[in-house]
């Protein structure tokens, strides 16, 4: 953990799911995890929502960020590379959703 | 009135203003006039920035692998090992390192913009805001890394992080063998600027590796 933070939904290893929402603006979260099943790694800790703090507000209440795993098979469709290639990214609470049955979820 | 607007002269020569930069300028200017920054505190940004570059983080990777006990507090908290070599990446933003090892190669890119650790490294190469690169990494890194000439072995993981948020990434690469008797000083000489990235890995001779 990077920084501090108060009720983090999430714990590591928890399966979730990348929310997909068309929001606009200044969205951290790539089109490409949007919908896709992947882990959580590490709580990074709290901090400013971007979403707001674009446009001058102060982006609080802070957010619990997260290092999120995918398989990079799970992201692409034919993804090329070797079936234990992975990719991690940060995303932030209100983007996760819990994801009961992990059967999306491929086997390597 | 001068045909910028205001009463100084530039004086930078026009040719080499591009209409982007032209812009950046105009937006510049406004903003000193409102008085949001003055122009030495953009000439004390710019020097801050110019001050920086790879070479602070070729010294961190080789401190880490003389020193354990600094690389597991690298690990563990960026910001505080690089301080502990006068590398003030003090700021609001926050640092992670990746450890290279046997089982995984790390590779860095931020698909959304061209987030790096300035405050570390310096300016980023001009290919790693390229779209190129930030579209093609996370699609296929084997093959992207290939042309950079890094043959991952396929039994090693290859793991792609984007740094979408307020994190900035340095690769930890991994110390080439054939360096054991190597000093400290000898060995930050052979760290890359691309192997903090992860596009390239540091080689037991700077010769080999590409610079």
């Amino acid at each position: 953990m990077i920084r501090p933070v108060a009720g983090a939904r999430f714990a590591p290893g928890d399966a979730v799911r990348v929310r997909d929402m068309d929001k606009e603006g200044h969205v951290r979260t790539p089109d490409y995890t949007k919908g896709k099943p992947g882990r959580i790694a590490e709580i990074l800790g709290g901090f400013p929502n971007p979403e707001r703090l674009a446009y001058g507000g102060d982006g609080l209440p802070e957010r619990p960020l997260y290092k999120v795993g995918f398989r990079q098979a799970d992201l692409w469709h034919g993804y090329g590379g070797s079936p234990a290639d992975v990719l991690f990214i940060d995303l932030y609470e209100h983007w996760l959703e819990p994801r009961e049955h992990g059967g999306e979820e491929k086997r390597t | 009135m001068s045909e910028n607007g205001h009463d100084h002269p530039h004086e930078e020569p026009q040719h080499e203003r591009s209409p982007w930069a032209a812009r950046i300028r105009a937006i510049e200017e406004l903003l000193e006039e409102r008085g949001v920054f003055t122009k030495e505190e953009v000439e004390a940004q710019v020097e801050y920035m110019e001050a920086r570059t790879y070479e602070n983080g070729a010294r961190i990777v080789a401190r880490a692998w003389v020193d354990p006990a600094f690389k597991e507090r690298l690990l563990s908290d960026t910001k505080a090992a690089a301080a502990e070599l006068g590398v003030d990446a003090s700021g609001t933003i926050e640092f992670a390192t990746i450890e290279n090892t046997d089982e995984v190669h790390n590779v860095i890119v931020c698909t959304l913009c061209s987030c790096y650790p300035r405050a570390i490294l310096g300016r980023p190469p001009d290919w790693y805001k390229s779209f190129a690169y930030r579209s093609r990494v996370v699609v296929e890194p084997r093959e992207v890394l290939r042309e950079f000439g890094l043959v991952v072995p396929e039994n090693k993981r290859v793991a792609v992080h984007d740094s979408s948020a307020d994190l900035r990434y340095l690769v930890l690469p991994q110390r080439p063998e054939g360096t054991e008797g190597m000093g400290e000083e000898e060995l930050a000489a052979l760290v890359t600027r691309d192997s903090l990235i992860g596009t390239d890995v540091p080689h037991s001779t700077r010769e080999a590796s590409r610079v």
